[in-house]
């Protein structure tokens, strides 16, 4: 994984000056007028400007120049520092797509006249490579684009993609063909048949996810963007409307002045939700970023809120909740024999043998009972390796014939052999069986020594990341292909609520349409092809990049360290991202009413003295206060860029808790801050000599 | 004294629950709201029986389930058909029989304001009662309206709940049954109890004519142009101040409303019409506990409109308790403190018979539910007193609303809460296993927005039409309060007046009947959309991880929405009126009152 745990959220100043600068080009209005919000903030502030530069040359009006164009720079402000947010978080993508570029050098591919390694070559650049044409690839030459290899095996280095630097191996057939563009192979040949037209690659479709070029607004973005303008219109009518109060009240209380325009655009800045208004784009943002930062890459925003919401997670055993291999755990001897004799007799049997289960008893055996690994050679016997005929393994040695094997594999060995079988190894078998573990029979000759206990070991503080899932209301469903017994034993010790035994891709499929149809979302991984139909049925499915095309087609987004436990992150991911929009959606809200309690009294002073006692701040001068309000409404968006592009604290926990601590520290937190920070501004302008 | 007043209060809203919980099951039955096919049981028969000779009669029988679409189309022509009748009714009154003073036909002006008004539960009343409208007017226009008006609140209420439960669901009901049933399985009923308990105190009830008196006083007439003789009109009042209670409406018979001591004569009856405006809004929120399988959520949606409900009520309460200080500023002084003779507190614009204490918990029932009666003029409360009714009805009608609309509003409102504590959660939002996405949220804002920008531009427009900005009787604050109350209470389909307020021009008649007349149905219809689009959608599973729409904290947040909406679009417009009034200094010993 490529975790830069970065130099601050806002990185390097060269960073922060560049977004400045694009700051200013963002306000062009075609850009802002998708951000309903924003954009009545620079039609305000541009209508502001004029009366400011009309007053300036002379116009009359009541309201002092000088004011006039401190609210016009207010207003500006907001906007500015809203794009500038955007732009932060769009710089941060654009500098993990400039390392992915890099990658996608352009060179000269072999094209092969036909898909065979000996039919003609014909040197072409890589961007000219269309779909369906055939290249040869050797040892040392960069994938030109991604593809399905058809013929050969060689190890790719696709550390470029991934980050991770043990060479892969890919081969024509099964679930390990596909080649991506970028990644080199190391070693051998391969023969592909190029999947993506120039621009539709992979890598492309990465770079354009995470620049955002090709951002579309997710729908719950579309959803709140509709909540924020039906808001920014109230608010638009109550300032608008004030212009008549004013007037009607400047008559009938026989004095004081109507309120001035630049006093209603400050005061329609305030209370529109510009900062959750200016940060949304950049919380999106952010959200994939922080996605592809995690090694994932996700087909779009909505994928990545999908994740958010998922509440059953389908997991692979194999990988996820298990190391993966069995390994022996016990050896249990049958009557008659020691366990020191079972388990010298198992590790010579396994000396030879390379499979994980082989290595685990020797492993085991030298553990357990100190016994040291022995020269094959040196003692002159003969490994015996496991065939799908005799569906057993062992040695030959100085007369004796050890073997291993599953239970009725040995059985019937030892009755051939003129042996019996002891009526307590069935026993041991089958309570080895019923907790879930394997039995492995092993036999000397005639003679029946005893039992390796085979067991998957689950990964350590895997049941506590499960309890901590069925906290915030997901459940874990693991799938396997082991027999129910099996499942069962780990699935109880793994901690999971369901679990698939002898899981087929049907079973698979048919268990994601039962939960949806109960009403859940479900998530799952996948790598093989016969996993597509799965995917493509799953409300957020992650491919592993080692996966087929196919699957990588079907699912929505792509893991590239094709690591199954990821799914973990991502629903964190994608939970933050919608976290993030709601508490400052919250912070916003909240904040509007200190304005009111600066701007009310400032503007209705003259008219009604008696509600100078609700300025409870106790504001130096009517424009202090109006100028405080404007100038906390933009700088608090700054001050949040870092919230948004980080995104606010995650931590698993039920729904109820998140509530009451996310409302705490983002609702009421967003009422109480700007009193004292209003308060502090209005000193400072005080203390400039503002009046 | 005072801690009688607050028992008196504290009495009627305990009898107001008791009487909820004891409707909340008969109103649950009333609709069916899941899809499933009904199980033959008794009391599925006997709505079938009542129901079945009217639809058959209106060619709807045997009944189809609808579409949205459908379902608003109906509910849009009903209320036009309902707005036609009604003008025709008014403007041909002199043709028709049962007009024993002999009433001229209705002016245009106030004959199109009345009909929008009864046709949507506003009931502001422009015309003056039983001296512009005939006995068969009132009963079959006015009193009409006042049951299908709330009946087709409930049915609004209905489709939303269908919204919530049904899933992959298409249709959302069907209107005509809705409505006959609302009609006659539960509001006539109800009406009917109630108006005979009402006559039995003294309510009138009468098909007769106006009775000509001698003043009782004769010693008083002096000039020889002073009349001798009263006449008091009578008429079939029962029967419409039932109606106009239970059903939130609120249109009185006589123009004193609910002051007149024929409409509302004693504290029972008095305490009974309170009872009788808050019941079904209350009820309504009990019987969706039971609609949705869940009663907490029901008691949740309660809870929030107490919370809203009760700290106004203690204000309004104690500033109405208060002696006046413009009173007592008077000279000679004016006894405002309690003795045997009457509750003491501030006594203008208040009925003896009622005192402060029970005049503003009416007052605040009044505008908290969409009702709008009153039994005291809220153009004489304090200013903090008159800012709460207010306020009551600014927050949209949602505080226990009118009858099927409060709580659908606040079912918007709660939308929009679960909305923003939904992403809090980090799930997408969702309300009951619904997913609130862009079309409810489109909708729900519709919902919000329109009656609060209609009430600001309504104001602004009459401030700044100088003939029309006269139509206030005061100067100063109280009058621009006048005027935003005027058009708070019609944009909010409340209806009660503020008075002080000369609102027969052809501006304030049209632009309030235009402001009743959006803000029904640019509420109604899209909360119509929104149970549509909601039934359309699969049900999500709920576990921990769903936000839990029952507890304290979420009531909180759902008043709390309610409050900082409305607090945010009200706040500087309340600043210039009664805020302004309220911090007013005030006028040295020698100054006059109120003027």
């Amino acid at each position: 994984m490529s975790h830069d745990t970065q130099a601050g959220i806002l990185g390097d100043p060269a960073a922060i000056l560049r977004a400045a600068g694009e700051a200013f080009v963002k306000l062009d209005p075609r850009r802002m007028i998708l951000s309903p919000v924003m954009f009545t903030i620079e039609v305000g502030a541009v209508l502001i400007t004029m009366l400011a530069v009309a007053r300036a040359a002379g116009q009359p009006g009541a309201e002092h120049p000088a004011f006039i164009a401190a609210v016009a720079v207010g207003l500006w402000a907001t906007v500015i520092f809203a794009n500038f947010a955007e732009a932060m978080a769009e710089g941060r993508g654009r500098a993990q797509a400039d390392a992915l570029r890099r990658t996608r050098s352009d060179t000269l591919a072999k094209r092969l006249a036909a898909p065979q390694r000996d039919a003609a070559i014909e040197q072409t650049p890589s961007t000219q490579l269309r779909r369906d044409d055939y290249v040869l690839i050797e040892a040392g030459d960069i994938v030109p684009g991604d593809g399905e290899v058809v013929d050969g095996v060689a190890t790719v280095d696709e550390s470029a993609i991934t980050g991770e630097s043990a060479p892969v191996i890919r081969e024509s057939g099964g679930d390990r063909n596909t080649v991506t563009g970028g990644t080199r192979v190391l070693s051998d040949w391969l023969v592909v048949r190029i999947t993506a037209n120039p621009g539709e690659s992979f890598l492309d479709k990465m770079i354009s996810m995470v620049e955002g070029a090709k951002r579309q607004k997710t729908p719950n973005e579309i959803a709140l963007d509709i909540l924020l303008a039906g808001l920014t219109l109230v608010f638009l009518v109550v300032t608008a409307t004030l212009l008549p109060y004013s007037i009607y009240a400047v008559s009938a209380a026989g004095r004081g002045e109507p309120l001035g325009l630049a006093v209603l655009a400050a005061l329609f800045v305030c209370l529109a939700p510009t900062t959750i208004g200016g940060l949304l784009p950049a919380i999106g943002i952010a959200g994939i970023d922080r996605m592809v930062r995690a090694n994932v890459l996700a087909t779009s925003g909505r994928a990545v809120e999908a994740a958010g919401d998922v509440d059953v997670l389908l997991l692979d055993k194999t990988g996820t909740i298990t190391f993966g291999n069995r390994q022996a755990s016990t050896f249990l001897p049958a009557t008659g024999v020691s366990e020191h004799d079972l388990a010298d007799a198992a590790q010579l049997a396994s000396l030879a043998d390379e499979t994980p289960e082989g290595r685990s008893i020797v492993v085991l055996a030298k553990e357990r009972h100190g016994i040291r690994s022995r020269d094959i050679e040196s003692l002159n016997a003969e490994f015996v390796p496991f065939t799908a005929q005799t569906r057993m393994s062992g040695v030959d040695f100085d007369g004796r014939s050890i073997r291993k094997g599953a239970r009725d594999t040995i059985v019937k060995h030892v009755l051939t052999a003129g042996g019996t079988v002891p009526p307590e190894v069935h026993r041991i078998c089958d309570d080895v069986a019923k907790a879930g573990a394997t039995p492995l029979v092993v036999a000397d000759g005639a003679t029946v020594l005893g039992v390796i206990e085979l067991k998957d070991i689950v990964k350590g503080g895997i049941a506590e990341r499960f309890q901590e899932l069925r906290a915030m209301g997901i459940r874990t469903v693991m799938i396997t292909g082991d027999n129910p017994l099996t499942a069962a034993a780990i699935a109880a010790e793994a901690g999971v609520d369901d679990f698939l035994a002898e899981a087929t891709p049907e079973a698979k499929l048919a268990m994601i349409r039962r939960y949806q149809q109960e009403g859940h979302l479900v998530a799952m991984t996948g790598d093989g092809t016969n996993d597509a139909p799965a995917l493509a049925q799953a409300d957020v499915a992650v491919a592993m990049n080692s996966g087929t095309q196919a699957a990588k087609e079907a699912g929505n987004m792509v893991d590239l360290d094709s690591n199954p436990t990821k799914l973990l992150e991502i629903v964190a991911v994608g939970k933050q991202l919608l976290m993030t929009r709601g508490s400052l959606t919250t912070f916003s809200l909240a904040n509007d009413i200190s304005k009111y309690f600066a701007i009310v009294p400032a503007a209705f002073g003259s008219i009604y003295p008696q509600l100078k006692s609700l300025d409870v701040m106790r504001l130096h001068s009517p424009t202090t206060a109006v100028l405080a309000a404007v100038a906390f409404n933009a700088f608090v968006i700054v001050g949040l860029v870092p919230m948004a592009l980080k995104g606010v604290k995650y931590r698993p926990l039920p729904a109820a808790v998140l509530l009451q601590q996310n409302l705490l520290v983002w609702g009421l937190g967003g009422l109480l801050l700007p009193f004292p920070c209003i308060k502090l501004l209005d000193m400072l302008l005080a203390a400039c000599g503002v009046n | 004294m005072l801690l009688q007043a607050w028992l008196e209060v504290v009495c009627i809203l305990i009898a107001t629950l008791l009487a909820a919980c004891a409707v909340a099951p008969w109103l649950a039955a009333i609709f069916r709201i899941d899809t499933a096919d009904s199980v033959p049981g008794r009391c599925e028969s006997w709505l079938e029986r009542l129901e079945r000779p009217v639809l058959r009669l209106a060619g709807v029988w045997p009944v189809c389930e609808m579409t949205a679409g459908a379902y608003a189309a109906a509910i849009f022509v009903f209320h036009a058909a309902g707005i036609i009748l009604l003008v025709a009714i008014q403007r041909l009154q002199p043709l028709l029989p049962w007009n024993p003073d002999q009433l001229p036909a209705v002016p245009w002006l106030i004959a199109i304001n009345t009909a929008a008004s009864f046709a949507t539960n506003t009931n502001w009343q422009s015309y003056g009662g039983e001296t512009t409208l005939s006995p068969l007017t009132q009963t079959l226009g006015l009193t009409v309206q006042n049951f299908l008006s709330a009946a087709s609140g409930l049915c609004v209420l209905a489709v939303l709940t269908r919204g919530l439960v049904r899933r992959d669901s298409r249709t959302v009901g069907n209107f005509w049954q809705d409505l006959v049933r609302s009609t006659l399985g539960l509001l006539l009923p109800l009406a009917v109890l109630l108006g005979l308990v009402l006559a039995s105190q003294g309510v009138v009830q009468s098909f007769g004519t106006a009775i000509e008196v001698p003043l009782l006083d004769q010693s008083l007439p002096t000039a020889a142009a002073t009349p001798t003789k009263q006449r008091i009109v009578i008429g079939p009042v029962a029967s419409q101040v039932a109606i106009k209670q239970l059903g939130t409406n609120g249109g009185g018979y006589f123009n004193a409303n609910s002051a007149h001591p024929f409409e509302n004569p004693t504290p029972l009856t008095n305490l009974l019409e309170i009872v009788a405006m808050l019941t079904l809004p209350i009820a309504s929120c009990l019987a969706f506990g039971r609609w949705v399988g869940d009663r907490r959520q029901g008691r949740a949606l309660l809870a929030a409109m107490a919370m809203l409900f009760l700290p106004f009520l203690l204000i309004i309460v104690r500033c109405e308790t208060q002696p006046s200080p413009l009173l007592a500023a008077v000279t000679p002084a004016i006894d405002q403190t309690a003795s045997g003779a009457h509750e003491g507190g501030s006594m203008e614009g208040k009925e003896v018979r009622f005192g402060p204490a029970a005049s503003a918990l009416f007052a605040v029932g009044t505008t908290a539910t969409s009702c709008g009666a009153v039994n005291a003029m809220h153009d004489s409360f304090s200013p903090l007193g008159g800012m709460v009714a207010m306020w009551m009805i600014q927050l949209g009608e949602v505080v226990f609303g009118g009858v099927g609309t409060g709580l659908a509003g606040l079912i918007a409102y709660t939308l929009v809460a679960v909305f923003i504590a939904g992403l809090m959660v980090g799930r997408s939002p969702e309300y009951l296993g619904k997913k609130i996405e862009a079309r409810e949220m489109k909708m729900g804002m519709v919902v919000l927005l329109v009656p609060l920008i209609a009430t600001l531009i309504g104001t602004a427009a009459a401030c700044v039409l100088p003939s029309e900005a006269s139509a206030a009787l005061n100067p100063g604050p109280h009058g621009f309060s006048e005027l935003l109350y005027a058009f708070s209470s019609a944009a909010n389909n409340n209806g009660s007046a503020f008075g002080g307020l000369t609102a027969t021009s052809g501006f304030w008649t049209l632009s309030l009947a235009a402001a009743m007349l959006a803000s029904r149905l640019l509420t109604m219809l899209p909360l119509v959309a929104i149970g549509g689009s909601l039934a359309a959608k699969r049900t999500v599973a709920e576990s921990p991880g769903t936000l839990p729409t029952h507890t304290p904290l979420f009531v909180l947040l759902v008043a709390g929405t309610v409050i900082l909406v409305g607090a945010l679009s009200f706040v500087p417009a309340l600043a210039l009126g009664p805020l302004a009034e309220a911090l007013q200094p005030l006028p040295t010993a020698a100054g006059g009152g109120k003027p």
